[in-house]
């Protein structure tokens, strides 16, 4: 037990089964835990999507929740959500000095302005005049700030006054990694004592869809858990919306303020596979191999995206350590994009935290009794990018 | 000789430069414009600009990709700048030894590629078309395009840089926070080298009509070199720019002990976010002051050890003025006398690139003991009492550099540079 050891002193989740810890603990300890799912909106491609959000729980302001379209608004909320958790939240000094990472994509497009240019342009040669002239007169003039990936982290620091530093990582999953890792590495050579660390995905719009389309990703037709789509039409990827916040705190800052934490960050290990050379399942080996893994029966939060070449090879990997207890917990959330790693993260915690396994989420996973110790985080990006977390008894 | 700094930690230095902007390809063309008071603010050819209110820009339109799209091009920016570095520093260009660190603008599907999409698909109805079009036309360049890792992970593989290549944003401040959370790596021991680099080709129409809907950038269109007029009295917004530049930086016992030559000593880094609005700063200045006091103290310097401020200087009546104030706060009676340009006037606003464009030329100036001058300075404003070196170089021995970055979304970063390690 060291000082500047990593720990969970606040987890904010959100995604289709609800707000919150509590929410998802019930909802994923249930007797038959099952996903929810919207088939129709954007079919053929199903997805998880987001409850009914009072936002003014979490922004108070109306002015400050109109400068944001979801994904803006999902994030400060979850934010608030892991402040609110770690006892942080309203509290000056702390907020004021309490360092920041944030993994973002982008924001929302303007749907209508979008498919009235694209429409206009099928019977104009004079394209660039087109753009010009739309988007001069029809854009809304703050979208664009509910567009940019770093506004998330400026919405956070406004609405909550968390004004530490401030970093925001793109790079789909593998932002998110590295935002957890480089939180950890921070406090770890204290450089940091406290940091919010998280992301958001809002997948209800038909540009996050198409980001995943340009390249096959996303799974067609009917619904299956991740570990069972390889069979399935299209890509594998079910999105879903959804966010995760954590405050991260060394032990000492913890401590100092009399903070129960629900788990320790051990390590993160983060790589980038060519994925040309079917090689992938051997750098998910090696990953772990990398970790101090306790030995034993361990429980493992896998962050698998069901895109068919990373979820096979994750799995492969996983399955040839026969003590981890895998659960795909895409299954339920639907894929999160930049929030993958730190919401694996939070499933993790709460689990050792509340001192039990989740139950199976599919019929190729296996029961695990006991108290876990400890439990495994992964998030092999769907295309490039992989991590991994070893959470621990605080 | 000692290689730790006053709190024992590694002292990181600079080993290698690369750079381009709409002045020209490399440092030395770059320096010779810079110092010599030419603006490479131009009128924009690259698309039409009926309807626009703003004509010109700082493009770079002299590279193969400068009409291929923004993913394209801000690719070929941080390429050509991170060659030129790793040269530089003369360390292998396949296999860097340390992590990657870039600043880059968010991405988005082209519009010559959305509208090509559609076009081509089969319903011409809504979304779904798209999507369809996207899925048959199973086009892999066009989402690797599209996705926020690709060009950091492009970098990755051919300079065979270590681990997961980070791509970040702080918008305006993105450049210094790459060199800043290249710093801290070293700092913390993880690798004895980074690159840090900073592109950013991402001025479309769009892009351009963003920011003019945000009343930000000046429309005094003509003649385009003039419109960029930092600290001046009729200043009206900057002007959109695009460029690159990569830094080696390098712990001080890993250059000294395989004989590379020192550019320049990053000695502090310090950042403050703020938490007033999302595109105006507090009108106290506090957050920036306190930016700039975090990276002095980070530096172990202080206020009277700076002889020459790198300004975030972007012409915007708001941000000048905000600057003034935040800087005559921290340094006192001496403001007035203390050296401090914007090169912003010359190239424009990189954006994303800006950071480490300055903190490049903040080196060079060190280096080369000539101060590059704030140009189209004619009208001062008297509100503003700053030794803004005016239109002309100065020779000037200048042994300790503050670069500032005042970004949208309020986050602001501070470097703190330094000529010879102490």
């Amino acid at each position: 037990m060291a000082d500047n050891d990593v720990l969970i002193t606040g987890i904010g989740i959100v995604s289709s089964l609800g707000e919150g810890t509590d929410a998802h603990w019930q909802a994923l300890t249930a007797d038959a835990p099952s996903p929810v799912l919207d088939s129709e909106r954007f079919s053929p491609y199903t997805v998880h999507p987001l409850p009914e959000i009072d936002w003014n729980l979490q922004i108070p302001r109306r002015g400050d929740q109109r400068q944001m379209e979801t994904w803006q608004r999902l994030g400060t909320y979850a934010a608030g959500l892991a402040l609110d958790d770690a006892g942080v939240k309203g509290d000056e000094a702390l907020c004021a000095t309490m360092d920041m990472v944030v993994a973002a994509g982008g924001g929302e497009r303007d749907v209508e302005v979008d498919q009235a240019i694209l429409d206009a342009s099928l019977t104009r040669k004079d394209h660039g005049v087109l753009l010009n002239e739309k988007l001069t007169t029809e854009l809304r003039p703050t979208l664009f700030l509910a567009q940019l990936s770093n506004l998330l982290a400026g919405n956070i620091s406004i609405v909550h006054k968390v004004t530490g530093s401030s970093r925001t990582f793109m790079g789909e999953e593998g932002a998110g990694v590295c935002a957890v890792e480089t939180a950890a590495a921070r406090i770890r050579a204290g450089q940091s004592s406290h940091v919010l660390v998280g992301a958001s995905f809002q997948t209800e719009h038909p540009d996050m869809l198409l980001a995943y389309e340009l390249g096959g990703y996303l799974n067609r037709g009917a619904w299956k858990p991740v570990w069972l789509r390889e069979k399935a039409e299209g890509g594998g990827v079910v999105t879903g919306s959804g966010a995760a916040f954590l405050v991260l705190e060394s032990r000492r800052h913890a401590e100092t303020r009399g903070r129960e934490a629900y788990a320790a960050i051990d390590k993160v290990a983060s790589s980038r596979d060519r994925r040309k050379d079917g090689s992938l399942d051997r750098t998910v080996a090696e990953i772990m191999q990398s970790l101090p893994l306790p030995g034993g029966p361990l429980l493992t939060i896998s962050g698998a995206s069901g895109a068919h070449a990373a979820t096979v090879a994750e799995r492969a990997a996983l399955d040839s350590r026969p003590e981890l207890a895998v659960r795909g917990f895409s299954t339920m959330t639907g894929h999160l994009k930049e929030a993958q790693f730190p919401f694996a993260l939070a499933l993790a915690a709460l689990a050792v935290h509340r001192k039990r396994a989740y139950p199976p989420f599919d019929e190729t996973e296996k029961p695990l009794e006991g108290a876990p110790e400890a439990a495994l985080a992964t998030t092999i990006g769907y295309n490039c990018f992989e991590g991994a977390g070893l959470v621990t008894r605080a | 000789m000692k290689t730790t700094d006053k709190f024992g930690r590694p002292v990181v230095v600079v080993t290698g430069i690369g750079m381009v902007t709409s002045l020209g390809r490399g440092k030395a063309e770059n320096w010779a414009a810079l110092t010599a008071g030419r603006s490479g603010i131009h009128a924009i050819t690259r698309f039409p600009v009926d309807h626009l209110a703003v004509r010109i820009s700082g493009m770079v339109d002299f590279l193969d990709s400068s009409d291929k799209g923004a993913t394209a091009l801000t690719h070929e920016l941080a390429d050509l700048a991170v060659t030129e570095a790793i040269e530089e520093a003369g360390v292998s260009q396949s296999d860097f030894g340390g992590p990657l660190f870039l600043a880059a603008p968010p991405v988005e599907i082209d519009w010559r590629e959305r509208i090509a999409l559609y076009a081509s698909s089969n319903s011409k109805g809504d979304w779904r078309s798209l999507l369809e079009a996207a899925r048959t036309r199973n086009d892999r360049e066009l989402f690797d395009a599209c996705q926020f890792a690709t060009i950091a992970d492009r970098l990755a593989e051919k300079y065979g840089t270590r681990g997961v290549p980070i791509t970040l944003s702080t918008a305006c401040a993105s450049g210094a926070t790459a060199i800043q959370l290249g710093v801290e790596a070293i700092r913390r021991g993880e690798c004895d080298r980074a690159l840090a680099v900073g592109a950013d080709g991402s001025a479309t129409a769009e892009a351009l009509i963003r920011f003019t809907l945000l009343s930000a950038l000046t429309t005094h269109n003509d003649p385009p070199e003039k419109a960029s007029k930092p600290f001046s009295k009729d200043r009206a917004g900057f002007v959109l720019a695009e460029g690159s530049a990569a830094l080696v930086l390098e712990s001080l016992e890993s250059a000294r002990a395989r004989g590379a030559e020192i550019l320049g000593v990053m000695m502090g880094c310090g950042e403050k976010a703020d938490d007033f609005h999302r595109t105006r700063s507090k009108p106290d200045g506090s957050p920036a002051i306190a930016a700039v006091e975090a990276a002095l103290a980070d530096a172990g310097v202080s206020a009277d050890e700076i002889d020459y401020i790198n300004a975030h200087g972007t012409s915007t009546p708001e941000n000048d003025k905000m600057e003034h104030l935040s800087l005559s706060t921290v340094f006192g009676e001496r403001m007035p006398t203390i050296p401090i340009s914007s090169n912003k006037s010359m190239i424009g606003h990189t954006l994303s690139a800006a950071g480490a464009i300055e903190a490049a030329f903040s080196l060079m100036t060190m280096r080369e003991g000539v101060i590059p001058p704030t140009i189209n300075y004619d009208i001062p404003d008297p509100a503003i009492e700053l030794d803004v070196v005016p239109n002309v170089k100065r020779e000037a021995q200048v042994s300790t550099v503050l670069s500032n970055s005042f970004g949208f979304g309020g986050q602001n970063t501070c470097l703190v540079m330094g000529r010879e390690p102490v």
